[in-house]
């Protein structure tokens, strides 16, 4: 999709928003609450109608062709409800074969590995087994796209890690994957390429390691002699001298020159962590305006990111 | 923590929320019985005039069965016995106001946010029993006030006053404790309608028979038998408030003994697979609907057998009454008295309908505004796929239930007087002429829903509307354009007056155009609407 947009009265949920997802990608769709992630989702599956922008999904347009789209994939709401009168099972089948179909094997190894019961009745599940019975019915469909909005909200961290096996899996199957998600350890584990959005602006696509080379690596070394000449090099940040301890920050262009110049010196000791997926984040909602050129963000005031 | 810590509290959280709705209620069912007290005033200024009304109308067993009877000629008797029939209005939006601030609340999950805080565990049912209580007895004292100042003595006044007020009580009460026995709202409402309905066949039935000790059991048959007005028995007051006290005594143990969010009656393991119906939308729709179509229709049975039943006795009982019998002469005779009460309740059973096809399209709407639509509409189903399979609950619903009410009055009244091959197919019939008018508001609702979602619970303003036009039509003397807004005005008299085809099928173009729009919007807007 291209330049979207889309108002609800006064407000611009979606102000000109880009998003691109290759096939057999699992795309990671980064952005705060109320952003506009689930508005965009919503486009894409032809429920709400763009007010201007191009919208293109799986060679379709979402709006026209939807039925026919929708039978080629599965969508997980970020709040599962179910029919208080029906059971799990009923749900998973009843919305597997509204999509065409789903993989009775597939079905039954997703309800194990979710430790899901399939017999209780919708009102009875929690928050986190509502998600699952979203999850096991998107999972065991046989469709070649999963859209899933913000899917494991409510999962507790094992629930989440047989997420990413499964996740994992539908990659390897070929299946493309859009996943929309705050939780940036899911997006770091899971995707291959992510798109940060905020106030319905997309601010940012790329592969992880893309997108941590626009930003600053973070250096602390133990260097052998006094530490002179590193202040004055373009694109070293925050440095703090203690002793003979050197911690700053550099953008990438820059990284190879200021290596050079700590070799000079002497280096005894090195540590360097690329920026995590939370500073790239923080980065983008800290800064005041959505528009900034990732260049201009400014980097005094970010707090370090421990490396996973 | 004492049990009823956080009740003030919660009474003002219910009373912030409903600030519209109860003032609404309050006021509207205060209004209409001075409003009758007046236009009697007005109608009937001599002693002679009310008596012919008393002998001609008034104890016309139709009539008596809508509103019970009367006591005397005096303008208070026939105020109260026109006021008869708002009482169970009352008591509908007593029940319904204890429901939505006790299981509803639960069920959306907003008791527990308020649980965690400071709440007595009987802090939720006291404070939704005590702001309807308040309620009740506003009204009770505020009509007691208007029909004083309408110049009908203060005694009968307070009477019939706190008549209304104690059964706004009663069904609060009821409307509690079925709140605490089901988990769904929705479960809740039904079980305590149900009664409600129970309540008023009592009373039909005792009224309009020559036993009258069934009414004697409803308590719709207590705030008549007060004799607002005529003598007031002013201890039949006690009934009330003694089952009042009766109905508290089990809800209270049983809204402490279950867990929050549980209701009393459980709720069984569902299967693992679904079965082979469950496999689309109209699976989908099916399983939705079946449930309240199954009520209705058991509710529609029972109507229909206890009309058709009374029917015959009822066209007995005026014999000696001489202006009664001149009525019945034009009517055609006893048969035609009780045909004439068989198509006035065929006609309420009409507005239920009405009441059913409403429900069933905001059904759509409930599904959507809580998330359950979206997933289904992003799977291979069609957004009409989707609305048509509703559709066919909200037309064909009615239609059933008219039928089996047609159906049920058609075998009880034929048995009555013999004639069983003759009375099913004429009663099944004058249901089914009920259709058009009920799809009209049904249709209303679709519409409604597709163009304006957030304002589809106005449809159940305008089938109250509706509701009120013909209860007030004949009293107030409404000018005729304002009654051809109901569609039950057009609907045919088939019992009395034969088929007239041209307005129900003007009725049915009319239902048409509104489902029509209705699709076309809701195929073109953005969804959900929240």
């Amino acid at each position: 999709m291209t330049g979207l947009v889309k108002t609800f009265g006064r407000t611009r949920a979606l102000d000109g928003l880009d998003l691109n997802v290759r096939a057999g990608e699992v795309h990671g769709f980064l952005g705060p609450n109320g952003a506009g992630k689930s508005t965009a989702i919503r486009v894409l599956l032809g429920l709400l109608r763009a007010d201007a922008g191009a919208v293109r999904l799986l060679g379709g347009d979402p709006w026209r062709d939807a039925v026919t789209l929708h039978r080629r994939l599965a969508y997980v709401p970020g709040d599962v409800t179910l029919w208080p009168q029906l059971s799990g099972g009923e749900v998973i089948d009843l919305l597997g074969r509204m999509r065409g179909g789903l993989d009775p094997k597939r079905r039954a190894e997703l309800l194990a590995s979710f430790e899901l019961d399939p017999r209780k009745k919708g009102r009875t599940y929690s928050k986190g087994n509502r998600q699952k019975v979203g999850l096991v019915a998107a999972l065991a469909s046989d469709v070649e796209l999963l859209i899933l909005d913000e899917p494991t909200s409510g999962l507790d961290p094992l629930m989440e890690e047989v997420f990413q096996h499964w996740i994992d899996r539908a990659r390897r199957d070929g299946r493309t994957v859009l996943l929309s998600s705050h939780i940036l350890a899911e997006v770091e584990a899971l995707c291959d390429r992510v798109t940060i959005i905020r106030n319905g602006r997309h601010v940012e696509t790329g592969t992880l390691t893309e997108l941590r080379h626009l930003h600053r690596t973070a250096i602390d070394a133990e260097l052998a002699g006094p530490v002179d000449g590193l202040a004055d090099l373009p694109g070293v940040h925050d440095l703090r001298v203690d002793g003979d301890r050197v911690r700053f920050a550099v953008d990438t262009v820059a990284l190879d020159a200021a290596l050079r110049r700590l070799t000079e010196i002497g280096v005894r000791s090195l540590v360097s962590q690329p920026p995590t997926l939370e500073e790239l984040f923080l980065r983008h909602y800290e800064t005041p305006a959505p528009d900034a050129p990732v260049s201009a963000a400014p980097g005094s005031d970010q707090p370090t990111g421990v490396r996973r | 923590m004492s049990t009823l810590t956080g009740t003030g509290h919660l009474a003002r959280l219910i009373l912030r929320r409903d600030r519209i709705v109860l003032p609404l209620w309050v006021l509207l069912l205060t209004v209409l019985p001075v409003s009758y007290a007046g236009s009697f005033f007005a109608l009937f200024p001599t002693a002679a005039e009310r008596a012919a009304y008393v002998t001609g109308t008034a104890r016309n067993p139709s009539v008596v069965a809508l509103l019970g009877p009367v006591y005397g000629d005096s303008v208070g008797a026939l105020t109260a016995q026109r006021g008869g029939f708002l009482q169970v209005i009352v008591g509908l939006a007593a029940l319904l106001t204890v429901i939505r601030h006790t299981r509803t609340e639960e069920e959306a999950g907003r008791r527990e946010l308020l649980g965690a805080t400071v709440l007595g565990r009987y802090a939720g049912l006291t404070a939704a029993l005590l702001v309807t209580y308040a309620a009740s007895l506003l009204l009770g004292l505020l009509t007691a006030a208007g029909l004083a100042a309408t110049g009908l003595p203060a005694a009968g006044s307070l009477a019939y006053g706190l008549s209304a007020a104690l059964v706004g009580v009663v069904f609060a009460t009821v409307g509690g404790l079925a709140a605490q026995l089901t988990q769904t709202a929705g479960g809740a409402r039904g079980i305590a309608v149900g009664v409600l309905g129970v309540a008023f066949t009592l009373r039909l039935v005792g009224d309009t028979s020559e036993h009258g000790w069934p009414s004697w059991l409803s308590p719709l048959g207590w705030a008549a038998r007060i004799r607002a007005y005529a003598g007031e028995h002013w201890w039949v007051l006690a009934l009330p408030v003694a089952l009042t006290v009766l109905l508290a005594v089990v809800a209270y143990p049983v809204s402490v003994r279950r867990d929050l969010g549980a209701g009393v009656l459980p709720s069984r393991p569902g299967p693992v697979r679904a079965g082979r119906v469950l496999s689309g939308p109209f699976g989908l729709a099916w399983r939705l609907h079946r449930g309240p179509l199954l009520g209705w229709s058991v509710g529609f049975l029972l109507l229909g057998s206890v009309v058709g039943g009374a029917a015959e006795a009822a066209g007995r009982s005026v014999a000696g009454n001489a202006a009664l019998e001149q009525v019945m002469a034009r009517l055609g005779g006893a048969s035609g008295l009780a045909e004439a009460y068989l198509g006035v309740s065929l006609g309420v059973a009409g507005l239920a309908a009405a009441g059913y096809g409403v429900q069933a399209a905001l059904r759509m709407r409930s599904e959507e505004a809580a998330g359950r639509a979206e997933p289904v509409l992003a799977t291979g189903v069609h957004r009409s796929t989707w609305l048509a399979a509703h559709l066919v609950f909200v037309l064909l619903g009615p239609v059933v239930v008219l039928a089996l009410v047609g159906l049920a009055a058609g075998l009880t009244y034929g048995l009555s007087i013999g004639d069983v091959p003759g009375q099913l197919p004429r009663m099944l019939g004058a249901g089914l002429a009920q259709v058009p008018a009920a799809w009209v508001l049904a249709g209303l609702a679709v519409l409604l829903y597709g163009l304006l979602p957030r304002l589809s619970p106005a449809a159940w303003a305008v089938l109250a509307v509706v509701v009120l036009l013909g209860q007030l039509g004949a009293v107030l003397e409404l000018s005729q354009w304002l009654l051809d807004l109901s569609p039950f005005t057009h609907t045919p008299q088939v019992l009395r007056a034969g088929w007239s085809v041209t307005p129900l099928l003007a009725l049915t173009v009319l239902a048409g155009v509104f489902c029509a729009v209705g699709f076309a919007s809701f195929r073109r807007r953005d969804i959900p609407v929240g």
